[in-house]
């Protein structure tokens, strides 16, 4: 069973809750190794999207929501996130073009889309102690569960369990890009903020998939 | 923490307007989005000089808007870059027709959401070229780090672009200057205390009342090395010796000597400081030409300081000297 617009609105729902509820975990992170406004701005950002979905025309597809949410970001988050998480929705919304239902294949597509769109904005690499740690090994647990012939849901939860591993791993890693890159080896120890809110919000996406087919 | 503010979240907005009231003469204050622009902007046949970037800093940036100085500023959220909206809203303010030179600090958030906008702009039919600034030596730079960051220089790059712009300068000229101004612009800087961003409500980091943290950045982010506190003229030496190295600075060289205030520092101690980075450059038969201290680009409360070093030549002295006026630097007029 496909992943429709039911479940996009309530990722986006489940994301503002869940990053609001993280928003001062993620500030302590990006305060360790940055400069503290990763949880302030990524709430801020999911803050304005909610109110516009209700503004959603009827016949609206998954791919409308990922590019309400890309905008919403570009234009109130600012720092690095906003652009970087704003680009990767913006390539999900362009991979998951008009279909209505999202299958397996079709998610792990548009994660892989997601992840391609960060790279090309921030230029960072694996190993790098960035968002891309976290979505490079969710986009390819989710093209291996796809490839196994998994549902929609099933490549989302293998995603979301990926992308917290790969958080976790950012911690002893030596900072390459972004502010904390200025800290050196004094970023080792550390879990990259970036990486933990994947992390949180590819698990929104997860719960949500969940929820809507009742698995 | 405490703060004279009503809502952390609205701290920026609410500041901006009372600035936009208290210098009504020289600029003119949009809040949707929220930039600051010169009274008499746009000016035809002038390029557009725009900065920004993180509120927290100020006077920087909004404090340089004005005659001879920047067009317009962007300020974000406290340590936020601008999103690409209003720097793209102060480029089309600011625009005369001889296009739009945006100053921008390196710092990863700054230029991502600078180059989104000047690609919004040039679909516009806006031409905008950019200089990032990155003076600051505490950063080693190598294709591991997302670069040197733009720190204090920035200011003697605005004033210095902005008089060239001022009199005339096609964008080229300008932007090539203002290149050449950051190219011989060295910074570093070191904090006593942490700073508590409002949002944040808890000190940006901790060290202990004994400590100091050598090469901070301007954002409260740490630094990279942490040591006892020292007397200031063992901690003046700490920050020039990097500095006098990396360009290098030597005999004969004329220079501007900029001791700047973190915002929690007062003045009797940045010039106690300057006294011993002028006896210094003495020593090493460096001339200071010019001279800046006070608290040009801030870090909220946080005490400390940096110093930075600007290589002159006559060209640079001459639109150093040029008339400015604005909120936080005005001369000559």
């Amino acid at each position: 069973m496909g992943l429709d617009i039911t479940w996009a609105v309530d990722w986006v729902r489940r994301s503002a809750d869940v990053i609001a509820e993280h928003r001062v975990e993620l500030i302590r992170l990006d305060r360790d190794i940055g400069d503290g406004d990763h949880g302030e701005n990524l709430d801020r950002g999911f803050t304005a999207v909610v109110p516009k979905l209700d503004d959603l025309a009827a016949g609206s597809t998954p791919g409308d929501v990922l590019k309400l949410v890309a905008m919403t970001l570009i234009s109130t988050v600012g720092g690095a996130a906003g652009p970087l998480y704003g680009t990767a929705y913006l390539k999900a919304a362009a991979a998951a073009g008009s279909e209505s239902s999202l299958d397996g294949e079709a998610i792990a597509k548009i994660l892989a889309a997601a992840r391609d769109g960060i790279v090309s904005r921030g230029k960072a690499e694996s190993g790098d102690k960035t968002m891309i740690d976290a979505w490079t090994p969710a986009v390819d647990a989710a093209a291996a569960a796809a490839a196994s012939g998994a549902d929609a849901t099933a490549v989302l939860a293998a995603a979301a369990d990926a992308a917290e591993a790969g958080a976790e791993a950012t911690e002893p890693l030596i900072a390459r890009k972004g502010r904390a890159s200025y800290l050196g080896e004094r970023s080792v120890g550390h879990r990259d903020p970036g990486a933990q809110s994947t992390a949180l919000l590819l698990r929104a996406a997860a719960d949500a998939a969940s929820e809507s087919t009742g698995a | 923490m405490k703060k004279i503010i009503n809502d952390p979240k609205r701290v920026v907005e609410e500041s901006v307007a009372g600035f936009g009231r208290a210098h009504a003469d020289l600029v003119r204050v949009e809040l949707e989005p929220v930039h600051v622009v010169r009274a008499d902007a746009p000016i035809a046949g002038k390029v557009g000089l725009v900065s920004g970037g993180g509120s927290g800093h100020e006077p920087l940036h909004a404090g340089y808007v004005g005659f001879g100085m920047l067009d317009a500023a962007v300020p974000g959220a406290v340590f936020t870059s601008p999103t690409p909206d209003p720097i793209l809203a102060a480029t089309k303010a600011v625009d005369g027709g001889a296009g739009v030179l945006h100053i921008v600090k390196n710092y990863t958030g700054d230029v991502l959401n600078f180059e989104t906008a000047a690609e919004l702009a040039a679909m516009d039919g806006i031409t905008v070229r950019a200089v990032v600034t990155d003076d600051d030596v505490a950063v080693k730079d190598s294709l591991y780090t997302a670069g040197r960051r733009g720190v204090a220089g920035t200011v003697l790059v605005e004033k210095i672009a902005g008089a060239a712009a001022e009199r005339g300068d096609s964008l080229d000229e300008v932007a090539d200057l203002a290149e050449r101004v950051n190219a011989n612009a060295r910074s570093m800087g070191l904090a006593l205390t942490a700073c508590v961003v409002p949002h944040a409500g808890e000190p940006s980091f901790d060290l202990a009342e004994d400590e100091i943290e050598i090469g901070i950045g301007i954002h409260g982010e740490p630094g990279r090395e942490r040591v006892g506190l020292e007397p200031a003229d063992r901690l003046v030496d700490r920050l020039l010796e990097p500095i006098l190295e990396d360009l290098p600075f030597g005999e004969g060289d004329r220079v501007l000597l900029f001791v700047n205030g973190m915002g929690g520092t007062p003045q009797v101690e940045l010039y106690l400081a300057y006294r011993r980075a002028d006896e210094v450059l003495r020593e090493r038969g460096i001339s200071v030409e010019r001279s800046l201290v006070g608290n040009y680009i801030t870090a909220l409360e946080m005490q400390g300081m940096s110093i930075t070093l600007l290589k002159l030549d006559d060209e640079m002295i001459e639109l150093w000297d040029a008339p400015v006026q604005t909120a936080a630097l005005r001369w000559g007029r």
